[in-house]
């Protein structure tokens, strides 16, 4: 069958939101056989993320502004040939040759049913989208303080609140969306604390300007949360949570241009539960691991370097969407679908694929949104005197359970000036979720001992995506990416 | 422009072996300045186990180098902060069958003569050692002196116990010479260092710093993968290893070896190698050798086919063709030592070679014969 | 205005059931994770952490952080956010690394 040594796919495509979908589904419409690999039981995305069947939802885009869309790519999905494969959490990619590739997955909700797949296919075509960034601070380890898209994640899948009076804090778009959602599912917000001023926006009113849909996204929000008298903090942060056991309040102190809370600001806000995030991370080590070059982004993230069509640094390996650099779900589809007729132009030998009308503007439209996302990044970049909230025993890595004091003795006493070597002398970023939580925290602490103060470029380095049981990679096949290849799938 | 307060010895690479280096050099009265390319530990050092092992080596130069190691790593440890996870957990080498055993048994009765101190374990007393270790094993040998560091922290806190002047993120990019060709200092994009000495601590890279004076040293990579478990709490007391190891390590051989070698960490993690191949830098995954590493890791301890690694990570081991690192004063540049090559090795062959390198420096008698190390015997001309 | 997630989302479900969690009924909706579930009852924390033994429950809710981990009918570290809800699933709070009975 496709996918096996004698007849690999076309293109495997790793992950189904909206660019791993729009990716997928232009390619089978445009002839190639193309499977489709995503952690979820169904396709979306974190973005499109909604509940499943037996929750009989019937307004199941009751929290999304653009369902129709989605609901589109998915009948398109049920109407091509392109294999799907959910519940397939991918854990390595690995390259013979620049048409000759094998996706290593493990299978399950939890990737836990202990049959892995290998899948060989000729181009693949990354949309592994992002993770939440997080900046620690005192207390955030309690139990009531979630991630912003992770409350929003939990809303839109398993229409639960982590708690009745809800304080959402940090920086970037996400929040006002999470806010807006968290009130229309019955929450009360008291405050959206963002940390950045907005005025940044201001700095760019052409990108605004060209993206019209942003600006109508901001509005809704804006109404809706008026409505149900949320208050907006700008330049203003969560620098403590107070509880035992669970989320009892926080304190919200007012920042400096730097980030740098103002002493003597802090104002004690009741609530039971926090969700905070300061915006995306691209989920980059597949690409990473197979020596695909990445840039910084205006915020500070590390993205995919890619070319006009979505290629990566390493020739027959795309990417689509957030791995190259947090900009939307619009944004991401556009994407997709380019880099699907970019693979289809080069597989088929048809490059004329890629100078037709509506292809030419795709790749304007994605211009425009990549430069507002860009934008938007800069304005809700950390600014460097957010370390100014953490106190020494503030933990920063939360599985290992390694506190800011701890960082900051591996700096300053044992030379420690990036993450790595943090991690190495601290054990920050070693533990289960391998750093994807503090590792923006340990980049800037690190960054603190550096003549410059700049924030070295520090990709994720993550050879293994996703843990993977022992036992599995034991019951390999003998050289599994040799010449003979992937039997089982 | 030089650089302000010229120190005694500059040493190139900030890794354990460069650490001990200054450790030993500043205790000898020396100043030292420390510079790498990298931040500390960031080569093979913070790719390593940690190993101080006396169990893998045969009779020979090599064993006497870790022997003194395994003493020297002794009072280091008592004087860092935790110790740098300073653990004297001992080794036990396993044989799969009666024909192992017996090989094994030769081994350890002729380390035993060089002074190891090995105890033959019969098969129903292995479990006693370690209760995880699989059924039907022909019995093994405990290594009572094999010991295990956690190799950054002890790099990092052996540099900071030195006093020495720590330059890290500056590439030396030029060795810098006198009229007679010895040694003057070095070039970095920082500004030039002035000393009279510089020792080559640079590892894996040593071969390129060699180059920079105009030396010889042929330095390879020899890849291996480490994988790394979830925490757990200790189901592996010892360092546990199977006898094919030891001829793996010896081998010379390109292509991918690998034998199963498993070891808990105070940490929590369980560490599974060793793989070696040469395959220059290359960083790309091997999934091939994270499949010989987990079966044969799971064979040894069957217990843990149910756990999953978290992560895992290439090193480059400094590989010299007959297996001894290069210890002592170029034979063709005044000035210059060489402190690389240690192959798997290096954690455990630090102090040993740091404190070599500093009677060099100051002319005293080695603590042990560095001919069978000598930087020369590559190009036939002896220091 | 909507009062409850359902009611925005127009939730028809089928029958709830029921899961334990150390030993308490807990309700869960079919299609909800684990994570969910507990979410739905009020629980925030299910598990402890191995060092200091502080409580913990979910955060990233995608699967990213595992701070969720639980020990699900003896199956220890799953990801409560991503296991879904199975009727008689016994939950219970998991101590550090699940893997007490290991140790030698």
């Amino acid at each position: 069958m496709t996918g096996s040594p004698s007849e690999p796919y076309d293109l495997a495509v790793v992950g189904a939101g909206p660019a791993g979908l729009a990716g997928a589904v232009t390619a089978a419409e445009l002839g190639l056989s193309t499977v489709l690999l995503d952690a979820s039981g169904r396709p979306g995305g974190q973005y499109f993320r909604h509940p499943a069947p037996g929750l009989g939802a019937t307004r199941p885009g009751a929290l999304h502004h653009d369902w129709p869309a989605f609901t589109a790519l998915r009948r398109r999905l049920a109407a091509s040939d392109v294999t799907h494969l959910a519940h397939h959490h991918v854990w390595t990619v690995t390259r013979r040759a620049a048409d000759d590739w094998t996706v290593h997955a493990l299978t399950g909700p939890d990737g836990d049913d202990g049959k892995p797949v290998r899948i060989r296919a000729r181009a693949v075509l990354l949309a592994t989208g992002a993770h939440e960034r997080h900046l620690p601070f005192p207390g955030w380890t309690l139990p009531g303080v979630v991630g912003a898209g992770g409350a929003q994640a939990m809303l839109k899948a398993g229409l639960v609140l982590p708690g009745r009076r809800v304080v959402v804090a940090g920086s970037g778009p996400l929040l006002l969306a999470v806010a807006s959602s968290l009130t229309a599912a019955g929450a009360h917000v008291p405050e959206v604390v963002e940390a950045a001023g907005y005025l940044g926006y201001a700095r760019h009113p052409r990108a605004l300007a060209t993206n019209p849909h942003k600006l109508v996204e901001a509005a809704v929000h804006g109404t809706a949360l008026a409505r149900h008298r949320v208050r907006l903090r700008p330049r203003s942060a969560v620098t403590a949570v107070h509880g035992t056991d669970r989320v009892e309040a926080v304190t919200v102190s007012r920042l400096g241009p730097d980030w740098r809370p103002l002493p003597g600001t802090g104002r004690r806000v009741p609530c039971d539960a926090l969700a905070v995030g300061h915006g995306l991370v691209p989920q980059t080590e597949l690409a990473t691991g197979l020596g695909c070059a990445t840039r910084r982004t205006p915020d500070g993230t590390d993205a995919l370097l890619l070319d006009a069509w979505q290629e990566t640094t390493v020739p027959g390996l795309w990417a689509a969407g957030e791995t190259g650099g947090t900009g939307g779900w619009q944004l991401a589809r556009v994407e997709g679908e380019l880099a699907a007729v970019a693979v289809t132009a080069r597989l088929r030998a048809r490059p004329g694929l890629t100078t037709g009308r509506r292809v030419r503007d795709l790749a304007r439209r994605r211009d425009r949104m990549r430069a507002f996302a860009e934008a938007m990044a800069a304005a809700h970049a950390p600014g460097a005197g957010w370390t100014g909230w953490l106190t020494d025993d503030t933990e920063v890595c939360r599985c290992e359970e390694v506190t800011a004091g701890r960082v900051r003795e591996a700096v300053d006493d044992l030379g420690a000036r990036d993450a790595r070597t943090v991690k190495l002398l601290t054990r920050a970023g070693m533990g289960w979720c391998q750093g994807r939580m503090c590792g923006a925290a340990v980049a800037a602490l690190a960054a603190a001992g550096r003549p410059d103060g700049a924030v070295p470029p520090s990709p994720a380095r993550r050879p293994l995506a996703v843990p993977v049981p022992l036992a599995a990679l034991a019951a390999l096949p003998e050289d599994p990416d040799g010449p003979d290849g992937p039997e089982d799938h | 422009m030089p650089l302000s307060n010229s120190p005694d010895v500059i040493v190139v690479g900030a890794g354990v072996v460069g650490a001990a280096c200054a450790y030993y050099a500043a205790r000898s009265g020396l100043s030292v300045t420390v510079v790498d390319r990298g931040p500390v530990a960031g080569g093979t050092t913070g790719a390593g186990e940690g190993n101080l092992l006396v169990s893998d080596k045969e009779p020979g130069p090599e064993l006497d180098l870790a022997l003194l190691s395994t003493r020297l790593w002794r009072d280091l440890a008592a004087g860092l902060p935790d110790g740098a996870e300073y653990e004297a957990k001992g080794g036990l080498v396993v044989a799969r069958d009666a024909a192992r055993m017996t090989a094994l048994r030769a081994f350890a009765r002729s380390q035993t003569a060089a002074g190891v101190t090995a105890q033959e374990v019969p098969a129903d007393a292995l479990h006693d050692l370690e209760p995880h270790l699989a059924p039907g094993l022909a019995g093994g040998f405990l290594y009572p002196q094999d010991a295990q560091v956690q190799p950054a922290l002890a790099a990092a806190h052996l540099l900071r116990a030195s006093g020495a002047r720590v330059r890290t993120g500056q590439e030396v990019t030029a060795v810098l010479t006198g009229a007679s060709g010895e040694v003057r200092g070095v070039r970095t994009r920082a500004g030039d260092l002035h000393a009279p000495y510089v020792v080559n601590a640079a590892g894996t890279w040593g071969g390129e710093v060699a180059r920079l004076a105009g030396a010889h040293l042929p330095v390879l990579p020899r890849r291996g993968f480490v994988l790394v478990t979830e925490p757990l709490p200790r189901v592996v007391r010892h360092k546990v290893y199977a006898a094919d190891y030891v001829a793996d390590v010896a081998s010379g051989s390109a292509a991918l070896q690998t034998s199963a070698v498993v070891e808990g960490t105070p940490a929590g993690p369980v560490l599974i190698g060793a793989s070696r191949e040469r395959v220059g830098f290359d960083r790309t995954l091997s999934v091939e050798a994270l499949r010989r590493l987990a079966a044969g890791a799971t064979e040894l301890f069957p217990v843990l086919a149910g756990v999953r690694a978290l992560r895992t990570y290439a090193g480059f081991r400094p590989y010299l063709p007959d297996h001894l690192p290069a210890v002592g004063a170029d034979p063709s540049v005044p000035g210059l030592l060489h402190a690389c090559g240690h192959e798997g090795a290096g954690i455990g062959l630090a102090p040993a070679t740091g404190l070599a390198v500093a009677r060099v420096l100051t002319g005293d008698e080695p603590p042990l014969d560095l001919r069978p190390f000598d930087p020369g015997r590559f190009t036939g001309v002896t220091a | 205005m909507a009062r409850t997630p359902a009611d925005l989302a127009g939730a028809e479900p089928d029958p709830p059931f029921e899961i334990t969690f150390d030993g308490r009924p807990v309700p869960a909706l079919p299609g909800q994770t684990i994570a969910a579930a507990l979410w739905g009852a009020g629980i925030l924390a299910w598990r402890t952490t191995r060092r200091t033994g502080r409580p913990r429950g979910a955060f990233c809710g995608i699967g990213q952080c595992f701070d969720c981990l639980a020990t699900v009918n003896g199956e220890r570290n799953r990801r409560a956010c991503l296991t879904p809800a199975r009727p008689g699933d016994t939950v219970t709070t998991q101590e550090g690394h699940g893997h007490d009975r290991l140790a030698v």
